[in-house]
């Protein structure tokens, strides 16, 4: 119930309600981009609207940055009664990664889609677009364990639909996507029902309140299952190893925009949900005790490192050579929490920022490369780089941040990851850290070789892409190297959210202090 | 002018040429001579350092922070000056020497070459003016990627395994092993600043890790060539001459072992490694690599391959000089970095003028050519004499510290090694110049003196000259990088 306090404090200034606006600016431009159904004022409709949410989770960002954290109250409606929107410093940074990367993949769509889509979609395809942004937003920034399964489900029914749209290329999407709604749809139901066990047990569904009702149930049986349910149901969606078998097909057979949109967010926000529930709603103790961090998640972590990137090396398709690392690197991110600690829990974050930037990058030069050959195979893609310059050089900047050279993003989170692995003196978890990422040198001057050193093809249109491609490329290219080198901003958001994590619960209510860390970190 | 000015300066002037040379691709003579203008005016502005700095070590400046009290940062100090005086002044050798080969040769893609030579120059004054390991650990990797290119230039199978190779293991061991130890140093000590005694003595680490510590080092910094992850170095000579001749003579190779250099004297630091006898096993790798390859090398009838061979003998002098832990091995090692660049840098040269002239490359096939080519001989002798260590040449003077250095640390098996690794140098350096002067073949098609384009045996005739030079300075070098011992002059 609002008391008069509340009620003053959600008066209408707009600052205040950032939060919602955040979700409501998307999800009102979806079903405007249909009404109105032009097609030529779909994509500047889908653009404005990204822009502005790009805004907000930036100003959303810039106001938590400090440690504290944003509650708004659905309708005025005090949780746990009511809905809550919460933004702290772990959430606002992946609301600015999905924010960001929509906005720089939207001018690359434009071109793109027009190629790989057929034009009378278009309008719906847009409007998918922007639903799936306001799922995967609505999940990151929600307080509320239930809501994280609507938003889910929106996001996750627009992912398939735009898998699809692959399909006028390449009928093979049809099944891709096919195959990606059935195994999505049972890890949201083994989500749902991990939520629901917890509803059973706890009797709420807002985060903060069930953390507190939680405390001291560590035995119970109830609550074991629905950890199990969550940690697997949202592991599918992650792709988390071995749990990854829908996302090569996927990645390949989707458009490129919708491509380089899931690559950069969609498997983070699945791993920003389960870093959410096992840190802040059951606690860092309890997942400490329930030993999944040291003998399932780690090794499986570990495993993926090597399995998938050495898949990835026999590839003979760039852009499921790139999926296959993607899948490698997921095991870098589940390492980092795995190894429960704040620096673990940084190079985590800071992980699934730089990755998505660098994954970006290459996508879209997948998309340029699409574009002007209709292929990715190796063969085909031959010499490429010398005919594209300035798509070839963003993919061998996109290829140093993924191996981690140092000056690029992908080198910062390979650095915080083995310092976390030096700090519990893991040393030969280190080694294996940096003998794994040997392999992703293999794989990307595979790549290099192919685009610079073999004849190309005669065939094919030897052309540079269009500005409209290039640009959003290099924007992601030059963020690579960027946060590469000024780490400022990336390290102090992410260290800040770690430290909140680590916390547990009490990093939700008010933020951590520095000897809360040191009793939690081993 | 400030000395950040300078510094960054050096940096960015063969930054700039790499970029002129790209944007002026295709007028040859423009690009070439603005290239040539930077060489001058980046040397130009290394000895401006010197001079206004000295043999001090200058205040720390500090770009940003990356990590907490991980900044990128440079100063300058003795070591980095002679590295970075080093490869500044070769570079405008090698320019000339490499327009006159590329041209020679019809080689093709000149500004890609001459613009990633550039860049690699660049690598290399960020290498030696670097105050930090990352900093040093950054520009490592630059210039191991900015000299891809130049390896695979020909871009014929050959040259692409042979680079792969060069980018595989130097790219390998950096990443698997290097940074390992740099972000261990970090985790240990809670900085990864160069400061003379070496940060690891009031460290967390515990005296067993410490030889664990710095075998991940010493393999890590593949570029010093220690054995068994010396392969790249032979790979690399697919390469265009000039590239040997800078890159694998001067810049790269020698960036790995002034890289040991620092570890050894500003991370471990050198009264640390003689307490704890870390380094002691060091000795014996860095022993067996100078013999090895010595002996490899006589095996070559490829001259640039036996060349290589001998370079990775000779950085493993350095390398055995930081691995004694006496202040004498050390300096020995920083005037070998001198002496041998001047030396070696002659040998690459004058092998790519036989090429260019001739288009050989086995030493069976160069009888008589001496006769042909009497300056190109000439200078190849000065070189290799210089490189045996027989005065009145730079390099008897580096071999002479490092003897005194091996006998202070009470190592007599290491003098030994030392006479009969200039043994295994006479024996393999030699008979080439024999060869060439006192044999004669029938089939030598060539009558009279026919030297190499003047672009191509001048420079190697001005590096000889300056292997006679440097016999008479080697003594201002060495006081020059006396504070790197921690004696007070």
């Amino acid at each position: 119930m609002a008391t008069a306090s509340e009620v003053h404090h959600t008066a209408l200034t707009l600052t205040d309600h950032l939060p919602i606006l955040q979700i409501l600016i998307p999800f009102c431009t979806a079903p405007l981009i249909v009404f109105i159904g032009s097609k030529s004022l779909a994509w500047p409709m889908a653009f404005i609207s990204s822009l502005l949410s790009l805004i907000i989770a930036t100003t959303l960002l810039i106001s938590v940055s400090d440690g504290s954290y944003i509650s708004y109250k659905l309708g005025g409606w005090v949780p746990p009664v009511g809905i809550e929107y919460r933004v702290d410093a772990t959430n606002a940074f992946i609301l600015f990664l999905i924010a960001a990367t929509a906005t720089v993949v939207l001018p690359f769509a434009l071109k793109s889609v027009n190629h790989e889509v057929p034009k009378r979609n278009h309008t719906l395809f847009y409007a998918c677009f922007m639903l799936c942004i306001t799922g995967l937003m609505g999940v990151v920034i929600t307080g509320d364990a239930f809501n994280v399964f609507v938003f889910l489900e929106i996001s996750s029914l627009s992912t398939y639909v735009l898998v699809s749209q692959g399909s006028h290329r390449d009928k093979r999407a049809l099944t891709a996507a096919y195959n990606y709604l059935i195994m999505g749809t049972i890890g949201a139901t083994f989500f749902v029902i991990g939520i629901g066990f917890l509803y059973m047990t706890t009797g709420t569904l807002n985060m903060a309140d069930m953390a507190d009702r939680l405390r001291g149930q560590g035995d119970n049986r109830t609550v074991q299952a629905a950890f199990a349910f969550i940690v697997v149901g949202m592991g599918l969606k992650a792709a988390m190893y071995p749990l990854h078998l829908w996302l090569p097909a996927a990645y390949k057979f989707a458009p490129s925009a919708v491509t380089t949109l899931l690559a950069a967010t969609a498997t983070k926000v699945a791993i920003y949900v389960i870093i959410r529930f096992m840190f802040t709603v059951f606690q860092p103790d309890y997942v400490f005790n329930t030993n999944i961090l040291t003998w399932i998640i780690g090794p499986l972590a570990i495993f993926a490192m090597f399995a998938a990137s050495l898949i990835a090396v026999f590839q003979t398709n760039f852009k499921r050579m790139l999926a296959y690392s993607s899948i490698a690197q997921i095991g870098y991110m589940m390492l980092g929490v795995a190894m429960f600690s704040t620096t673990g829990l940084t190079a985590t974050l800071v992980h699934m920022f730089n990755h998505g930037i660098t994954k970006a990058a290459l996508f879209m030069g997948v998309g340029a490369l699409m574009l002007r050959i209709g292929t990715t195979f190796y063969d085909r893609i031959s010499g490429m780089g010398r005919a594209m310059p300035l798509t070839g050089a963003a993919i061998v900047i996109g290829g140093l941040s993924l191996i981690g050279v140092p000056g690029t993003a992908g080198f910062i989170s390979k650095w915080m990851l083995v310092q976390a692995a030096f700090e519990q003196h893991l040393w030969w978890l280190a080694l294996i850290i940096v003998a794994s990422s040997l392999l992703a040198v293999i794989y990307v001057w595979r790549l290099v070789e192919v685009l610079y050193l073999q004849k190309p093809n005669s065939d094919v249109t030897l052309k540079e892409a269009p500005m409209l491609i290039v640009a959003p490329m290099w924007v992601a290219a030059i963020a690579c190297l960027y946060f590469g080198l000024d780490t400022r901003f990336i390290l102090d958001a992410a260290a800040t959210a770690a430290e909140g994590l680590m916390a547990g619960s009490a990093g939700m209510a008010e933020f951590s202090t520095a000897t809360s860390i040191a009793a939690t970190d081993h | 002018m400030e000395l950040s000015t300078l510094i960054f300066a050096s940096m960015l002037l063969p930054t700039l040429a790499m970029f002129t040379n790209l944007i002026f691709a295709k007028q040859s003579n423009l690009r070439d001579s603005i290239t040539f203008a930077a060489a001058l005016a980046t040397f130009a502005v290394v000895v401006c350092i010197a001079l206004k700095v000295g043999n001090v070590t200058s205040p720390k400046h500090v770009l940003f922070e990356v990590f907490p009290n991980v900044p990128i940062a440079f100063n300058v100090e003795p070591l980095g000056l002679l590295f970075g005086l080093v490869a500044s002044g070769l570079w405008i050798v090698t320019h000339v020497y490499a327009i006159g080969y590329m041209r020679g040769n019809n080689e093709s893609h000149h500004a890609r070459f001459f613009g990633c030579f550039s860049g690699a120059i660049a690598a290399a004054l960020g290498i030696a003016w670097s105050s930090n390991m990352f900093t040093l650990f950054l520009y490592y990797e630059i210039l191991t990627i900015s000299t891809y290119p130049l390896v695979v230039h020909k871009g014929t199978p050959e040259a692409i395994r042979g680079a792969r190779t060069y980018l595989g293991i130097l790219l390998g061991t950096s990443i698997a092993l290097q940074l390992t130890a740099v972000i261990w140093t970090y985790a240990a000590t809670n900085t990864l600043d160069f400061e003379l005694g070496g940060i690891l003595r009031d460290s967390t680490l515990s005296p067993t890790l410490v030889p664990v510590l710095l075998a991940l080092y010493a393999f890590g910094i593949g570029k010093a060539a220690l054995m068994p992850f010396h392969r790249w170095l032979p790979a690399a000579m697919v390469a265009p001459t000039p590239v040997s001749a800078l890159l694998h003579a001067v810049a790269v190779v020698k960036a790995g072992v002034f890289t040991m250099l620092k570890v050894g004297i500003y991370i471990f630091g050198i009264d640390f490694l003689a307490e704890t006898g870390s380094s002691e096993w060091l000795m014996w790798i860095a022993a067996y690599t100078i013999v090895a390859s010595s002996v490899i090398a006589m095996q070559q009838d490829n001259l640039k391959k036996r060349l290589a061979y001998s370079t990775v003998s000779q950085l493993s002098y350095i390398t055995l000089g930081m691995a004694l832990a006496t202040q004498m091995g050390a300096l020995g090692g920083g005037l070998h970095i001198a002496t041998h660049a001047m030396g070696k840098i002659t040998l690459f040269m004058c092998a790519g003028a036989i090429y260019v002239a001739t288009h050989k490359t086995e030493i069976s096939q160069m009888t008589g050519l001496g006769r042909t080519m009497p300056i190109t001989f000439m200078a190849f002798g000065v070189g290799a004499l210089s490189i045996i260590g027989l005065p009145p040449l730079g390099g008897s003077w580096s071999k002479w510290y490092l003897m005194i250095g091996a006998a202070d640390a009470h190592q007599q098996i290491m003098i030994a090694v030392l006479m009969i690794s200039s043994l295994l140098n006479v024996a393999y350096l030699m008979p080439i110049i024999g060869r060439g002067f006192y044999r004669d073949d029938a089939t030598n098609p060539y009558s009279g003196v026919r030297e190499a384009p003047v672009f191509c045996w001048l420079p190697p005739a001005a590096t000889a000259f300056g292997c006679l030079v440097l016999f008479f300075f080697a003594g201002r070098i060495i006081d020059f990088l006396m504070p790197i011992t921690g004696i007070v002059p």
